[in-house]
């Protein structure tokens, strides 16, 4: 078996590497690929939309709706782990284990309590418990409101440098998933939870269909941001840049929430109630 | 000499070389391979030398990135087109690698479900299971 | 674009791939999947795909390996090939 396939991807490859020999030289201007649609957006983009990051102009606003769909992919993948993997039945074994903080005994308890008790004198572990290192929690602690910050600079500063709504809303998510892993699973459901993580991935889809929606609205055609400028005041140019800017908000929300809730399900099996 | 005129061919096609090796080390593991992650390792191997050959068909020679050079004033020169690499290929290749992620973590959610069933990952022992009633 | 860097991380890439695919510890794999994810990020960056290079080093050096790592972490770390 590993012969035959090996013998056809040999094969393969081979033919491949004799298309080659028609390809264009590599990095020639003068290539099929960059005379046809691509000078067009490398000349227009700057009066057009005031955007000079020419792959955020293109992304969000000459092939917006491509870019929709995309966000939209994202989302379903979302929902597909959700469905796929999330389960409500508890795991085998002691419901909750609890370390007493002054003296260090381990407490396991059959049922759930009815009440959780204090922080301070019973601290919740998981069961596949591995002791916390102090320097590595308290190093993520200062290090998270700066990687949200930045993520949330990569989002709004896609128009002038590399950037946009898809790498900044994975650097968010990026962070709550750190938080995950250097506190535990439980200490980041409770800055985002399962709920709210679904919602936001949905409610990032629907601004970026809204917006369309509204030019729409406006007598226009779907996600022509133009359109928006009377309701912006401001000149058609820089109503265009907006919309991308609303637009790529909408992208960081979905894709970020999406992140999450994919981590949550992956490291904890569907329950949600511990992770790695 | 004969082997001059291959010179020029090497330095202008080596990339394109080394993208089909990478393609073909991903599609022979997920054919060959026999652990379930192996396969998705090689998925993601397959589609990222995909994604390097798209992005490498826009690239040009004595080009800059694709970020127009703008003042603060509104005002900019005139734009030539052969001083910025072609920026089609990155828009197109940057959604791709968003939505390659997001199916990623559907696969793996699929192994893990497929691993709560068998209590393996091994594709022959899992066929094995099936067959036996 | 200087065709001694983009010859060097090519062999790179080519090694880690070879690498992810022939470990047998599945952590292991996921790392090098990561290692190979981050020297891709570099090809691009070179190529002057800024944005893609910038995708490429939050999605697949950062979360990705994080996907494998979970799903590892919760079925088999060892592999039989």
């Amino acid at each position: 078996m590993k012969l035959i396939s090996l013998a056809l991807v040999v094969l393969l490859g081979g033919l491949f590497m004799a298309a080659t020999a028609d390809f264009p030289d590599w990095g020639d201007p003068a290539s099929p690929a960059s005379v046809h649609v691509s000078p067009r957006y490398i000349e227009k983009t700057m009066e057009e939309t005031s955007v000079p990051n020419i792959v955020t102009a293109v992304l969000a606003d000459y092939r917006g709706y491509d870019t929709m769909f995309e966000t939209a992919v994202v989302f379903t993948a979302g929902v597909a782990c959700f469905l796929l993997l999330r389960r409500r039945d508890p795991r085998p074994g002691p419901e909750r284990i609890y370390r007493h903080q002054a003296t260090g005994v381990i407490v396991e308890m059959r049922h759930k309590p009815a009440k959780e008790p204090a922080g301070e004198v019973f601290a919740r572990i998981d069961d596949d418990w591995v002791p916390h290192d102090l320097i590595i929690m308290n190093v993520c602690r200062l290090l998270i409101p700066f990687i949200q910050l930045f993520g949330l600079y990569v989002i709004a500063h896609g128009h002038h440098s590399p950037g946009g709504g898809f790498q900044g809303g994975v650097i968010l998510g990026a962070s709550i998933i750190l938080l995950a892993l250097s506190w535990d699973l439980r200490t980041a459901m409770g800055r985002l939870s399962e709920a709210a993580t679904g919602l936001m991935s949905a409610v990032g889809v629907f601004i970026y269909a809204g917006v369309g929606a509204m030019c729409l609205a406006m007598g226009s055609n779907f996600l022509d941001y133009e359109a928006l400028g009377p309701l912006m005041f401001v000149d058609p140019v820089h109503a265009r840049s907006l919309g991308i800017f609303f637009v790529e908000l909408g992208v960081g929300l979905a894709v970020m929430a999406t992140m999450v809730l994919i981590y949550k399900n992956l490291a904890s099996e569907g329950r949600l109630d511990q992770g790695l | 000499m004969d082997m001059a005129q291959y010179i020029p061919v090497l330095l202008t096609k080596y990339n394109y070389w080394v993208y089909i090796t990478l393609m073909m080390i991903g599609l022979w593991a997920m054919i060959a391979k026999n652990n379930l992650v192996k396969k998705i390792i090689g998925m993601s191997i397959f589609q990222t030398a995909i994604i390097l050959f798209y992005v490498s068909i826009g690239a040009k020679y004595g080009a800059t990135i694709p970020i127009l050079r703008h003042g603060h004033n509104g005002a900019h020169e005139a734009i030539r087109t052969v001083d910025y690499i072609n920026p089609l290929p990155h828009v197109l290749m940057l959604t791709a690698i968003v939505v390659s992620v997001a199916t990623l973590g559907v696969a793996l959610a699929l192994s893990i479900r497929i691993h709560r069933r068998h209590r393996t990952l091994e594709e022959d022992d899992i066929l094995t299971q099936l067959r036996e009633p | 674009m200087i065709w001694q860097i983009d010859l060097a991380v090519l062999v790179l890439v080519v090694i880690c791939a070879i690498g992810a695919l022939a470990v047998k510890d599945l952590v292991g794999a996921s790392i090098l999947f990561g290692a190979y994810s981050f020297l891709m990020c570099i090809l691009w960056a070179v190529m002057g795909a800024v944005d893609v290079a910038f995708t490429e080093a939050s999605v697949g050096a950062g979360v990705s390996t994080v996907f494998f790592l979970a799903a590892v972490f919760r079925t088999s770390r060892r592999s039989k090939d």
